[in-house]
């Protein structure tokens, strides 16, 4: 959802063969699928609820730092997906967007009480609904209309955003488990690559610009 | 264990019936305590006659299936699933119990002498962990108060400090790059605790030995407290006149107490303690159940407390 602003760039470097953009939503919705089935048919453990709830989060992680691959990928080893990473942007919004109907309603039976009561209190909730709703606009805007409306620029820019929320996802990973396992450590890695990566590009580039925009 | 003289037998020890009618099964069971015994580790679950108790609650039970597969025993993996999956590389036989520090007379035990001087109750007890859930579980021990009569503790004794094996050959979830705890895996009890009559050592659940992700072949049972009270796989029993340090404790003090009392007045910092799941009960549309102070123990053990803050003394 984030970086360079229109996705018209000219393909180049390794040349993938096109599939249609529906397919992408279609293996996408497949662990969501999957999980609602199994949920229902009693087959994730002990604790189902807690089970969906904390997969569907961790797709919602997954397929941010997928979109936030798609630059690296083009930039490093030519591999361009661009065409795809509106998809995967939304898919990574649709599933924090389940992960948090499956909060307020399987969770905590709509309790609003006691939902406003963890908003508040709880940092690891306050950092993952603020995460959620960094997520909103751009999901709004993520199509072409929009960019149209906005302009590149004030689009791109907006779409800056996405680095906060992966920044936000990985923290409320990590303040909601117990001690420091290595699962949340190893996203918050990744994340860190793949943030870190965009800054030292952006310190490297600006005293030689070699590279044309692509 | 299961010899006894008649005068020994309460109605209540007598074999339950579904036992009696599957005498076959049983025996084949026996057959394999004794085998157990004699092979250098005892995986397979053996069974154990155990009296009733007038401290089981009568909720329904939570499944064995849920009881033994959904565990938190990080010496095997922070997964719940992963003590079910990686725990059998513990070698429980043979297995001793060292008691020492301000005791009369300090001992080694071996399990099987534990087991087999102690009259083994079934303790149907409800699991608050403090991670937001609980179970209904039926366990197969002895009060810790038995044990602690026996080896004479003195005077200068205050607390009881209990430690896991340390076996990181055998326990892969120790063997870690940041290791999630300090091991070994250290609890602690006041003594006046210990000696509730509610304080259990479990040896089995469900009629049977203990499976190792459980925390066999012996662990501690302290249902008015969170569950990481429930220190398992003990080896080490040792009576101090200074409060133990604590495993979970030295990990995140201002998360985790030494008292660790079940309180749904007193939130865990990220966390409400105010309700709990309760496992197997609903599946995907679980409702929450309000949890109960000291986990509807209080009546056995409030006045343990009188007097203490326990917003300060969480």
């Amino acid at each position: 959802m984030a970086g360079r602003a229109s996705a018209t760039g000219a393909p180049k470097g390794v040349t993938l063969p096109q599939v249609p953009k529906i397919l992408v939503y279609i293996v996408g919705f497949i662990p969501a699928v999957w999980l609602f089935y199994a949920g229902i048919t009693d087959q994730l453990g002990a604790d189902p609820m807690r089970y969906l709830e904390q997969a569907l989060g961790l797709w919602a992680l997954r397929f941010l730092i997928a979109t936030l691959a798609v630059t690296p990928l083009r930039q490093l080893l030519s591999i361009n997906l661009l065409r795809y990473r509106r998809a995967i942007g939304l898919l990574a919004f649709y599933y924090a967007a389940l992960h948090l109907i499956t909060y307020l309603v399987l969770d905590q039976g709509l309790d609003m009480a006691a939902i406003v009561a963890d908003i508040i209190k709880r940092p690891y909730i306050t950092i993952g609904m603020a995460t959620f709703v960094i997520l909103v606009p751009l999901a709004i805007t993520s199509n072409n209309a929009a960019i149209r409306r906005m302009g590149g620029q004030a689009w791109a820019k907006l779409h800056k955003l996405v680095f906060v929320a992966a920044i936000g996802a990985v923290l409320h990973f990590i303040l909601v488990v117990k001690s420091w396992p290595p699962e949340p450590l190893v996203y918050a890695a990744i994340v860190a690559v793949l943030l870190g990566y965009r800054l030292v590009r952006s310190l490297v580039k600006k005293p030689s610009p070699r590279r044309r925009p692509a | 264990m299961l010899i006894r003289r008649p005068s020994d037998i309460l109605p209540s020890e007598i074999t339950p019936r579904e036992v009696y009618f599957n005498r076959r099964q049983w025996m084949a069971g026996a057959a394999g305590l004794a085998l157990a015994a004699a092979l250098p580790r005892g995986l397979e679950a053996a069974p154990l006659q155990a009296a009733k108790s007038p401290f089981s609650t009568d909720e329904k039970l939570t499944s064995r299936e849920d009881v033994t597969s959904y565990n938190n025993f990080y010496e095997f993996g922070t997964g719940k699933d992963d003590p079910a999956a990686k725990a059998k590389s513990l070698k429980t036989s043979p297995w001793t119990v060292k008691v020492d520090g301000m005791v009369g007379k300090p001992a080694e035990f071996a399990l099987e002498d534990i087991i087999k001087s102690s009259a083994l109750e079934e303790r149907i007890y409800r699991m608050r962990c403090v991670e937001g859930w609980s179970m209904v579980i039926p366990w197969v021990g002895f009060p810790l108060a038995d044990l602690i009569k026996r080896v004479e503790p003195l005077g200068s004794a205050k607390y009881v400090a209990f430690e896991t094996a340390y076996r990181p050959e055998e326990m892969p979830g120790m063997d870690t790059v940041f290791p999630v705890l300090e091991w070994p895996y250290v609890e602690g009890l006041r003594l006046d605790e210990a000696m509730n009559p509610l304080t259990l050592l479990a040896v089995g659940l469900y009629g049977e030995t203990l499976p190792n992700q459980n925390g066999a072949p012996i662990r501690l049972v302290v249902p008015w407290k969170y569950g990481f009270k429930g220190i398992k796989s003990i080896t080490r029993i040792s009576f101090v006149d200074k409060q133990p340090a604590t495993s979970w404790n030295k990990q995140a003090p201002g998360e985790y107490g030494f008292y660790a009392n079940v309180n749904p007045g007193v939130d865990h910092p990220r966390w409400s303690q105010a309700t709990e799941r309760r496992i197997g009960e609903g599946g995907l549309f679980v409702k929450r159940r309000p949890t109960l102070m000291f986990n509807g123990y209080a009546e056995q053990v409030a006045s343990l407390y009188t007097g203490m803050d326990l917003r300060k003394l969480y």
